[in-house]
């Protein structure tokens, strides 16, 4: 029994309950995508878990320093019963972003929301333990944004001497 | 084995310099301390990567380290004399690295196996350190990516050139106590 509900048909359900707030609805490959408006974010993957989405598979940052809204985050859900899976991303131009957590809703999101502040600094209000999980405490700065160098800066050996630049 | 190759092992059996006669041997302190810790250092391999890996080939039978009196591992730095580091030394493990060597007790030599090790290698990126001698002072570095177990030996007999010939004064000179104040130990 799988596949019980078209993905149209979930996104439609999506558009009804939402309106407005929801920006885009789209399918990529066989994903459902919905880009929704940053306000109703948590509303929507609270009305998705209620709908079965019961896996959060992973939440990530976004930072695309071209956009009018260059900071988003992207989520995806996972419906082990009817196997659907659904993509929601939603965008912010604040700097830095808030988010709502959804530590309460997914406990799953404590760590990845962990990452996202560490690489990006976005703000995830709410969250019980908001500091960084893969660097050290004591770096500055948000390594994933496009603006951070990624080579080491403390590197003096690397010049136009030895490396043509 | 044949006559020859014991021939050669036996020119290599290293003799203590000094005043001899039938059943003594008279050196200086120095050189028989020296002798002796040189043929029993005990390693403390810290291995992360890729260079671990040949270390373990190293310190297995075919390359067999135990050959040069590295036989005992020690896996508490307490009771280590020589510090391998070998592999990629993440910005977070520096602390981690730092304190090992801190417990280890003097006299304490450390070897850098590896290009990760001694520069950062390729990972010129924000997570990795530059070479670890940017938190602790290095005396023998091993190039390679990953070094094979010869070159591993071949830095291990450096070192222990190193202990042999080290006066015992050494650690307690200004000198030394200006090094270890410039990495901010003790």
């Amino acid at each position: 029994m799988f596949n019980t509900i078209e993905p149209e048909a979930l996104l439609e359900q999506l558009t009804t309950q939402f309106a407005e707030k929801i920006l885009l609805v789209e399918k990529h490959y066989d994903v459902s995508v919905a880009e929704v408006s940053h306000d109703v974010i948590k509303n929507v993957i609270v009305f998705l878990k209620e709908q079965g989405f019961q896996f959060l598979t992973s939440c990530n940052g976004l930072h695309l320093p071209t956009a009018e809204k260059k900071f988003g985050m992207i989520y995806h859900l996972h419906d082990f019963k009817r196997n659907l899976r659904i993509r929601i991303k939603t965008f912010t131009q604040n700097d830095p972003p808030h988010f709502p957590t959804l530590t309460d809703i997914f406990p799953a999101a404590n760590w990845m929301e962990r990452e996202a502040y560490d690489f990006f600094g976005f703000r995830f209000d709410g969250h019980p333990n908001l500091r960084r999980i893969l660097n050290e405490d004591s770096m500055e700065g948000w390594p994933l944004r496009k603006e951070y160098p990624l080579e080491d800066q403390a590197r003096f050996d690397k010049d136009d001497r030895m490396f043509g630049r | 084995m044949s006559e020859k190759n014991l021939t050669n092992i036996n020119q290599k059996v290293e003799r203590l310099e000094g005043y001899e006669g039938p059943g003594f041997l008279a050196t200086t302190l120095d050189k028989a301390v020296g002798l002796a810790r040189k043929n029993s250092l005990w390693p403390l391999p810290f291995a992360t990567s890729c260079c671990g890996i040949e270390f373990m080939a190293t310190m297995a039978s075919h390359y067999d380290l135990a050959r040069f009196g590295s036989e005992r591992l020690s896996f508490s730095p307490r009771q280590a004399d020589m510090l391998m580091v070998m592999g990629t030394i993440a910005k977070k493990m520096g602390p981690v690295l730092r304190q090992v060597y801190e417990q280890m007790a003097e006299p304490k030599w450390v070897l850098s196996v590896g290009a990760c090790a001694s520069s950062g290698g390729i990972f010129d990126t924000y997570s990795v350190l530059q070479g670890i001698d940017r938190i602790i002072p290095v005396d023998v570095y091993v190039p390679g990516c990953p070094p094979r177990p010869e070159q591993i030996l071949e830095g291990v007999m450096k070192i222990q050139e190193l202990v042999h010939n080290e006066s015992l004064r050494r650690r307690n000179s200004p000198e030394y106590a200006e090094l270890m104040a410039s990495y901010g130990i003790k």
